[in-house]
């Protein structure tokens, strides 16, 4: 009741963020709080697949797919990014499914199936280097411009637009998460972590949920892309899809916590804020030193946190049944 | 028939000891003594516990509760490669062999210990004679063998530590009948040159035919002991088979 | 260009293109033993394993293009920094986390690798520094061979022999495969499961060192030199068969050859990206490996 209650009374607190008078500062405010919902989005949308086992290494993938899609469509045939969405997730999912199904089939799972991801996401990404002709190859794409404030387009100067928007799009992500943790499919899926053979001769249709996850996982991965793409409006394949985003992805999810809703939130906000203080303290001069900070921090969370730091707090307060028993992933 | 010498000093000895694993104990209060010389079975329906009282007393498995003794030293929690430094070796359930390693190197594996590797030479000899068909195969892959060879490896592969505790682990686990009684032939022999036995099985009547004294094991608890010629005729046969 | 038209109109230029393929893989197969040593024997993935490739590389260009020692001696260093980043790595990074999820493995090294690549950013830019060497480019029936990637080559097969050696004929190499078989049951014999852990980190670690020297005359090296190479690395040992040492070594080889003929045929990155989706294809038809035994 009470975490009720202070939820309702942040949330209200982050909604009133672009109302209050910082001086110079509300730009880049909002700026850093609008990457950390769609980052967070992403995040969420990943940890659908990592808390059931499926660990994958090239979320990228769906972030450049699900950009260059959008980007593509409006640079070139001018098609709005409303419905060039649509045609965005689909390709991510039909991507996912393409490389899922066959590893569901084929019982590739643990380190094989992170190493497969991480083929994919490689493969996006030097494809979307190699046909330079049209998507810019290593330079990348910049989103053609449609004015100061255009719906159409998706494309606002005054990025108090693109703050509530890029809320709403977190909001939904925590929906859609929650939903996903309610309903029947969950149980499901956790007795398929503990033992797929188990669950399958229960009669739970092992492949088709973890195909479902998958799919649900990449087609949001792939719509906080666009929406990257949208605020950014330049969109770049190392930006994107190298695995130092999907890394960071997941990096972010596990600090934060993986098994609870606002964990990738928790651990979304803090890298991007720890990398955001460090870019202002050491300025240009120091290049490389917030990422050297990130890897020594995740470094020393996994060996003393593995739960995370949202997850550890929450053991603390709360007395929940063991989510982990999903987490002894099967390798 | 019980064959073999008089039993001599205490060798090996658990009290108390309670052990499961993470939140399910599989052993409770478990006291258990093997003298030296002596061959001693546990037997006991599936689940009952078998498998990890012998992990326990080699050293795989800590003991939540209680003490373990060797030759008066205690062992208690100590792990498994120092066991076998100080002379019991473990012949686990389903052999674990090095199925890619040949014959000859998965026994140069069980002489792994500077001690044991001293005396190389003179232990696979004795190996060799005690399972000749070992040195007609000992360039042979170990996962091409037929499954008593497979057996006789793993015991031979104990053997290799220069134990004086041997545990065997559901010894005739997946062989045919005809094999098992070849190998229970060849464990009196191993028992005839020294060494003490402590044996987990599920062919009860066979085992007995071939040790000292034996255990019954239920649900993690110690339900009956005795002399095995006693027991072979009383309601511990009967017993032991519950649940199989 | 495609590779029809190369086959018929520029022969010579696809068998160059294979032979530097040939010679590409060797030293691929060197990293990629490697990592598969130490995944056989830990069921760890090290991703960070090319980077501290990439470490040893710094130190050689700094020993001998700045400091002026006998490329030798560099090389030697820089083998020498491999044994110790191996033990290092598994002292402090794996030691602590050998029975976590699996998931936090790969992130424990990912981390290090962030922080590998960063520290090497601030240190060094991200400026390509390269040794310089006047090592001649041969030529064989019209076909242009750099000496130093022969040399490469060569050398890399030689280390591989070794290994080989090192594996089957001294205890410790044997007991290294046996505990890639069953790592529960060699404790059962005696061994100290940590002690074989630290030699397969340190040869894992040697190795590097070696591929690092044999790199280093070939590339020029920069903080993402592992991200060029770490990738391709995992696919190879994933297409062989993760732990599959044999199955590597032929991996590498096909892997290599798919880069260079696609490089030339198409692009550099078409070769990659063939690379990659046939990889992704042989999991599919075998995926344990093009290697696996029946399960």
């Amino acid at each position: 009741m009470i975490t009720r209650v202070l939820g309702l009374a942040l949330l209200a607190a982050v909604a009133l963020i672009p109302l209050v008078p910082m001086g110079g500062m509300s730009q880049y405010v909002l700026h850093v709080v609008i990457q950390i919902f769609i980052w967070s989005f992403i995040g969420n949308a990943w940890s659908l697949m990592g808390r059931f086992g499926l660990v994958s290494l090239g979320h990228g993938a769906f972030l450049g797919v699900g950009a260059y899609t959008t980007t593509l469509l409006w640079n070139f045939y001018g098609l709005t990014p409303w419905l060039g969405v649509f045609v965005a997730v689909a390709a991510a999912v039909a991507v996912a499914l393409v490389v899922a199904y066959p590893c569901s089939r084929f019982g590739i799972v643990g380190h094989y199936f992170a190493l497969v991801t991480l083929a994919m996401g490689e493969v996006i990404r030097l494809l979307l280097i190699a046909e330079r002709d049209w998507t810019g190859g290593s330079l990348g794409l910049t989103l053609k411009s449609a004015g100061d404030a255009s719906f159409l387009g998706i494309q606002y100067t005054d990025k108090r637009v693109f703050y509530y928007g890029a809320m709403v799009v977190w909001l939904l992500g925590l929906w859609v998460w929650h939903r996903l943790d309610r309903s029947m499919a969950r149980a499901a899926m956790e007795a398929i972590g503990e033992d797929e053979t188990a669950a399958a001769s229960v009669g739970i249709h092992v492949s088709r949920f973890k195909l479902g996850v998958t799919a649900l996982s990449a087609g949001l991965t792939a719509f906080g892309g666009v929406a990257y793409a949208q605020y950014i409006a330049y969109v770049n394949p190392e930006t994107l899809s190298g695995v130092g985003v999907s890394l960071r992805i997941v990096f972010a999810v596990v600090l934060g916590g993986m098994y609870s809703l606002l964990g990738p939130t928790v651990g979304t906000a803090l890298t991007i804020s720890l990398s955001e203080y460090l870019r202002v303290k050491f300025g240009v001069h120091y290049i490389g030193m917030a990422e050297t900070i990130y890897g020594l921090a995740l470094v020393i969370f996994i060996i003393f946190l593995p739960a995370g730091i949202y997850g550890s707090l929450r053991g603390l307060f709360v007395r929940k049944r063991r989510a982990p028993a999903a987490a002894r992933a099967r390798a | 028939m019980s064959p073999g010498p008089a039993a001599g000093a205490t060798m090996l000895e658990l009290r108390g000891i309670t052990a499961g694993y993470g939140a399910f104990t599989a052993l409770w209060d478990v006291a258990l003594s093997v003298s030296a010389g002596e061959a001693v079975a546990v037997v006991g329906p599936n689940g009952a516990g078998k498998t990890t009282l012998l992990r326990v007393i080699s050293g795989v498995i800590a003991p939540g509760a209680g003490t373990l003794a060797f030759e008066g030293a205690p062992l208690t929690g100590r792990p498994a490669h120092e066991i076998v430094a100080h002379g019991i070796a473990h012949v686990p359930e389903g052999r674990r062999l090095f199925p890619g390693l040949t014959v000859a190197d998965n026994l140069k594996m069980g002489a792994f210990l500077p001690s044991a590797r001293k005396h190389f030479a003179e232990s696979v000899e004795r190996v060799y004679d005690l399972f000749p068909v070992l040195k007609e195969r000992r360039l042979q892959r170990a996962g091409s063998l037929s499954g008593g060879e497979q057996q006789m490896l793993a015991i031979g592969r104990a053997l290799m530590s220069r134990p004086k505790l041997i545990l065997l682990d559901e010894p005739s686990m997946g062989l045919a009948p005809v094999m098992v009684l070849r190998l229970f032939d060849l464990i009196r022999r191993v028992r005839a040159e020294g060494y003490t036995i402590l044996v987990v099985e599920q062919n009860v009547r066979q085992v007995l035919k071939l040790v000292d004294r034996a255990y019954l094991l239920e649900v993690g608890r110690i339900r009956m002991e005795g002399r095995a010629d006693e027991l072979q005729d009383s309601d511990f046969v009967r017993k032991a088979y519950v649940g199989l | 260009m495609s590779l029809v038209d190369l086959v018929v109109n520029n022969p010579l230029l696809l068998a160059e293109a294979a032979l530097n393929g040939l010679l590409l893989g060797g030293v691929l197969a060197l990293l990629a033993l490697g990592l598969n040593l130490i995944f056989g024997v830990l069921d760890i993935v090290w991703i960070v394993y090319v980077d501290l490739a990439m470490l040893c590389m710094y130190l050689i260009y700094f020993t001998v293009q700045v400091y002026g020692w006998p490329l030798l001696l560099g090389a030697a260093a820089g083998i020498a920094l491999g044994v110790v980043l191996g033990l290092a790595v598994h002292l402090l990074i794996i030691t602590p986390i050998l029975n976590s999820p699996p998931v936090n493995q790969l992130l424990a090294t990912g981390g290090l690798l962030f922080f590998i690549q960063s520290f090497a950013t601030f240190l060094w830019t991200t400026d390509h520094k390269t040794v310089r060497l006047s090592l001649p480019t041969l030529e064989f029936g019209g076909m242009f061979v750099s000496f130093s990637r022969l040399i490469a080559f060569g050398i890399a097969v030689l280390v591989m022999i070794g290994l080989y050696l090192f594996l089957t004929r001294t205890y410790i190499g044997t007991a290294i495969r046996a505990v890639s078989q069953d790592r529960g049951a060699m404790a059962l014999m005696g061994a100290n499961p940590q002690r074989v852990y630290l030699v397969t980190s340190a040869v894992g670690g040697m190795l590097a060192g070696v591929a690092a020297a044999l790199l280093i005359i070939q590339y020029s090296v920069h903080p993402f030199f592992g991200a060029a190479f770490g990738p391709i690395t995992f696919m190879i040992c994933v297409l062989g068969g993760l732990g599959n040492m044999f199955g590597a070594f032929v991996a590498a080889f096909i892997m290599s050859e798919i880069i260079s003929i696609g490089g030339v045929a198409w692009s550099s990155e078409m070769g990659y990206v063939i690379a990659f989706a046939l990889f992704i294809v042989l999991m599919f038809i075998r995926p344990g490996g093009i290697f696996a035994k029946r399960q």
